[in-house]
């Protein structure tokens, strides 16, 4: 994967994401939108190494996994505004959202609430003899969680072949990290014998190389891995946070050290011209502005979509009732 | 026909269904080694081995997500629970996740996962052994419930809930895994989602599942002692309904009793009354009685026990008040 591919899905990533916030705003999409805007990196870096039959679950800041993955703008942003057209028809939202075509097992809007998914994904393929990694993205305050401990004990014990993705951003909601742990991280991994990388979650080719490394050893049998990226969210905890936790100067700080800005510089000293790199920019704003159109384009769904689908056939409670 | 017993019957479901489909693998606490504390997995681990009989830690919460994850992949997981008490640690998975993922995915995914948990109070097990939890996950959309009564469907039951592609909890009441009945050689699927007429009557219905229909045949041996003639249906699958026979029933009989062993208050008894009201207002002939247990926590002292959980005499009591409405 060239430097140059890892930059178009950060820029795919941080574009879409501030056009969410200028959108959700604008009250024009629903519920709550939890940002991934300074976490690009991550998703960038660790799923270019995704591959057909690998699966991922992730968290309720989702969106960035979903597009490094190769979900269409165009569904994702529709399923943000409630449409039909949706990735998941308009029944999943921001917090929840599925593609089975792409092995994306559900973003989560509970906190570690995919770990549990992740190590059961990893179990099946091993059941059915097939072949592929489980990518299991989850942010710092998933740490606090009893699950957590137990599917990394289950995912050890059985050696499944689960990438545990610690995106640390060093705040559970609005709570710092060091209030939430009293534990060192690379101790807790270790403890149950699965190899810990950690990589600068704001250096996308670290990531890259680290996950690499330590998909070489889930790929050959050999068990789970976990990689700690240690990365910073520019935003709130959500559109809208008041973000009395964390003071203007610790955001300005971490901004320096923009994903984006490293990545950018770094491939104009590699010499990239600087026409070039605005080019694939433009495409993705070109992108970015049909997923926009599709979006707000896309018809509601019918209100009675409401009353089906938890299961496989139309269960009726009051038959009777039938039109 | 030959009789084996419940738990008989469920391990041969689970042989036959595990022969059928190498998709098919079970897992839980203490079900390979030991069989399952109630034998009903024995011998499984010599025929399939221990990839798809699985030992596990005790960590509910993430055997429960873990059977989604596998089914999301296309595996067949069932789960063994050890006791119906201990869903509750892992009400996460069950609810936020595995009930309501194809809803939420726009039915692009599926969860077919079978999870298996012995309820029902049996020999003073206490609080944290005893519950009936049908009442808490038919209040929850997203699960298919099967709660049978016999050894032949729990065989019948067992193999079409394998084979569903939706998630279903299927409770066995502790009680009846000893119990002996008729089970017919080979292959069959008692329907999901399908109650039976097992003993038909003119002068009341008296409707429940799993042990306590059992209760509920002795009370209609009581009342035609009397004179009655009580219809009994058994529901098998408590979510969906089966409304029609239900509804067919009591229409005939103007008389319905709701007996079981989950929580009275708010219980499965409370939705089959009301709706059976809403529905056969003006053809009944006395309102719909419940019997359920008492609102309190399952207690350990026999007596006390005896006292919360419905008995024979409690449901003789409730087909008595009915029939007594002019």
């Amino acid at each position: 994967m060239e430097l140059l591919d890892l930059y178009r899905i950060m820029y795919r990533i941080r574009r879409f994401e501030e056009r969410v916030e200028r959108l959700f705003l604008a009250g024009k999409i629903p519920g709550f939108v939890h940002l991934y805007i300074g976490q690009e990196a991550v998703a960038a870096g660790a799923l270019a190494h995704f591959r057909p039959g690998d699966y991922l679950t992730s968290t309720h800041r989702g969106h960035g996994h979903a597009l490094a993955l190769g979900v269409d703008p165009r569904d994702l942003m529709a399923e943000l505004f409630g449409r039909r057209t949706g990735v998941c028809r308009g029944k999943g939202g921001s917090m929840h959202l599925f593609d089975a075509r792409r092995g994306m097992l559900g973003a989560n809007g509970i906190v570690a609430g995919g770990l549990p998914i992740a190590v059961g994904a990893g179990l099946g393929l091993r059941i059915l003899g097939h072949e592929g990694a489980v990518f299991c993205f989850f942010g710092d305050g998933a740490l606090g969680r009893g699950v957590l401990h137990e599917s990394l004990n289950l995912a050890a014990l059985w050696q499944l072949p689960v990438l545990f993705v610690l995106e640390n951003n060093r705040y559970a909601s609005t709570t710092g990290f060091a209030e939430s742990h009293a534990f060192q991280v690379p101790a807790l991994v270790g403890a149950y014998g699965i190899p810990y990388l950690e990589a600068d979650g704001s250096d996308v080719e670290e990531v890259h190389r680290a996950v690499g490394e330590l998909l070489a050893h889930v790929r050959s049998g050999r068990g789970p891995a976990f990689v700690e990226a240690h990365t910073y969210r520019f935003k709130g905890h959500y559109v809208g946070d008041p973000e009395r936790y964390r003071s203007r100067q610790e955001v300005e700080e971490a901004r320096r050290r923009d994903p984006l800005g490293l990545a950018r510089a770094r491939l104009l000293a590699l010499g990239l011209a600087q026409e070039e790199l605005e080019a694939l920019e433009r495409k993705e704003e070109e992108l970015l502005e049909e997923a926009v159109v599709f979006a707000e384009g896309s018809p509601w769904p019918d209100p009675e979509e409401a009353l089906v689908g938890v299961f496989a056939e139309p269960v009726s409670d009051y038959p009777w009732e039938e039109p | 026909m030959r009789e084996i017993t419940f738990a008989e019957a469920t391990r041969e479901a689970m042989e036959e269904e595990m022969a059928r489909d190498p998709r098919v693998f079970l897992m839980g606490e203490d079900i390979a080694k030991q069989g399952g504390i109630f034998g009903q997995f024995k011998g499984l681990p010599q025929r399939f081995g221990l990839e798809r009989i699985r030992d596990t830690p005790i960590s509910e919460p993430t055997l429960v997500g873990a059977a989604l994850g596998a089914a999301l992949v296309g595996a067949r997981p069932v789960l063994d629970i050890h006791f119906a008490d201990f869903l509750l640690l892992a009400m996460d998975e069950l609810v936020n996740q595995m009930a309501s993922l194809r809803y939420m995915s726009g039915g692009k995914l599926k969860a077919p996962v079978v999870i298996r948990a012995p309820d029902g109070a049996i020999r003073s097990a206490g609080a944290h052994h005893s519950k009936s939890l049908e009442g808490l996950f038919l209040h929850l959309p997203g699960f298919k419930v099967v709660a049978p009564a016999t050894p032949r469907d729990a065989k019948g039951l067992l193999k079409s809930a394998i084979r569903a592609e939706d998630p279903v909890l299927y409770l066995e009441h502790k009680a009846l895994y000893p119990r002996k009945g008729p089970v017919p050689e080979g292959e069959y699927l008692v329907p999901l989602g399908r109650a039976e007429v097992v003993r038909e009557g003119r002068d009341v219905t008296l409707i429940s599942y799993s042990l306590t229909l059992h209760k509920t045949l002795e009370a209609a041996e009581a009342l035609a002692r009397d004179g009655v003639e009580a219809e009994v249906v058994d529901l098998k699958t408590l979510y969906p309904l089966d409304w029609d026979t239900l509804l067919g029933s009591v229409e005939r009989t103007g008389r319905a009793v709701v007996a079981h062993e989950s929580w009275r208050f708010l219980g499965p008894g409370a939705e089959i009354a009301a709706t059976l009201e809403e529905r056969l207002w003006r053809k009944l002939k006395a309102p719909v009685a419940r019997v359920g247990a008492a609102h309190v926590p399952i207690p350990f002292s026999p007596p006390l026990e005896r006292r919360v959980i419905p008995q024979v005499e409690d449901i003789l009591m409730a087909a008595k008040e009915v029939l007594a409405w002019a």
